[in-house]
């Protein structure tokens, strides 16, 4: 196969990303919201084991709104993985759109998690025993910058939307 | 003290096989079955054999032997119980496809008459996926949060009655979301999926509940760690039902990505 016949292929692969902007957004933002929930169950629950299980001082909201979100995160990211497999079969996925919906996704379930679910309904605190205020310092400004990023490379894939 | 103990003992070995035999009956059946229709009609999927031995190798094995007495005394040994026979048997048997089998062995014209019962209103209700879950995830509310969890260990009737009920209501809650068998009363994608995450988030949080609030006289420690084996080992088993949940759905879509509508007339 030549290498302007692979250009085409290539090219031909992915026609209708225009077509399908707003749904490669969509399937990064579930995808981020799916990988930031595998992270933080991985790595703080399991490994570091500086989340707790169950933090006594846990609001009924907290419980139902952990409830919700760990529901939905494998969903979310089993979901986003089957649209992820629909684009290509449309010939519609556009990486950059789709990266860009990851970052926002992730962003922003980390800031919920940070700010309201840590914060306001007590779920838990990231680490136990330690001085939280730089600890939760970090995990907010990741997730303000994490956004940004996300932000931007919407903006700009937007605009080639026809 | 010691006879009462050995009264209990042979009691509840009666009661184990009541519970057991339907299940043994069930598994001869199906086995006959796929020999019968084999002789008539093309070879029954192997796949599908092995699923409903699996299956009723988890609800068997919950429901008689060492991981049934245990269950009795410990919260945790209860709990992996409760996985096996609500969740992973069901979702086993379910794929295994019973019904299928069923129609094809029997005569046809016998088939048309199940299949004409089973299209009546009283299965669409059932079968609807908001009653199934509340049938399922609500009766697991009722019998953890109530005092019925620890009357379930004294009566052995509440007990085979629980029991029955936990794996026909997850059998139930299994099929009102993926449709392996022929299924007359169809729901929306998107409905069902819906009503599946609220159902597993009730599930989730019902786990954390049970952590916090012991069931009477269960030990916290034995609570904590069976809390968690709910909430994990749930998860495992509603990562494979969401997959298949969703597969469906991305194979059902593959018509649509190319057919274009067509011209009204």
């Amino acid at each position: 196969m030549g290498i302007s016949n692979m250009y085409e292929e290539k090219n031909h692969k992915h026609e209708n990303r225009f077509h399908y902007g707003q749904r490669n957004m969509w399937t990064g933002i579930l995808f981020g919201f799916g990988v930031v929930a595998f992270i933080d169950e991985v790595i703080f629950h399991q490994l570091l084991h500086w989340h707790h299980f169950y933090d006594k001082s846990t609001a009924n909201i907290g419980l139902v709104s952990d409830g919700l979100f760990h529901a939905f995160s494998f969903f979310a990211t089993i979901g986003s993985a089957f649209l992820l497999a629909d684009l290509h079969r449309k010939h519609g996925f556009w990486f950059k759109r789709w990266l860009g919906g990851i970052l926002l996704g992730a962003g922003v379930f980390q800031l919920y998690d940070g700010i309201i679910q840590h914060k306001f309904m007590r779920l838990h605190q990231i680490r136990y025993n330690v001085d939280i205020v730089p600890y939760d310092l970090v995990w907010n400004v990741l997730a303000a910058i994490l956004i940004v990023i996300g932000i931007a490379l919407l903006l700009k894939t937007n605009q080639y939307k026809r | 003290m010691h006879a009462h103990e050995a009264h209990t003992q042979n009691f509840s070995i009666i009661v184990q096989l009541i519970l057991v035999f339907p299940f043994i009956i069930s598994f001869i059946s199906y086995i006959i079955a796929v020999i019968i229709s084999n002789q008539q009609k093309k070879q029954w999927p192997y796949f599908r054999t092995l699923s409903w031995i699996l299956g009723h190798l988890c609800a068997i094995l919950t429901l008689i032997g060492p991981l049934a007495e245990f269950a009795h005394v410990n919260f945790s040994a209860h709990m992996v119980g409760h996985l096996l026979l609500g969740m992973l048997a069901p979702l086993l048997i379910a794929l295994s496809a019973p019904m299928t089998l069923f129609l094809r062995t029997i005569p046809v014209k016998m088939a048309r008459f199940v299949s004409c019962i089973l299209r009546n209103s009283y299965f669409k209700f059932l079968s609807n996926p908001i009653t199934a879950s509340i049938l399922n995830v609500g009766g697991l509310w009722l019998l953890y949060t109530t005092p019925l969890f620890n009357m379930m260990h004294e009566n052995s009737f509440l007990y085979i009655l629980i029991h029955i009920h936990i794996f026909l209501a997850g059998y139930l809650f299994t099929i009102a979301f993926i449709y392996i068998d022929p299924t007359p009363h169809q729901r929306p994608y998107v409905f069902r999926s819906i009503v599946l995450l609220v159902a597993l988030t009730a599930h989730s949080i019902l786990s954390k509940y049970i952590y916090a609030n012991p069931p009477n006289h269960v030990p916290s420690e034995q609570a904590e760690q069976g809390a968690m084996i709910m909430y994990y080992g749930g998860d495992v088993i509603e990562i494979g039902l969401v997959y298949i949940l969703f597969y469906q759905w991305f194979k059902r879509t593959r018509c649509a990505t190319f057919a274009k509508p067509l011209p009204i007339k």
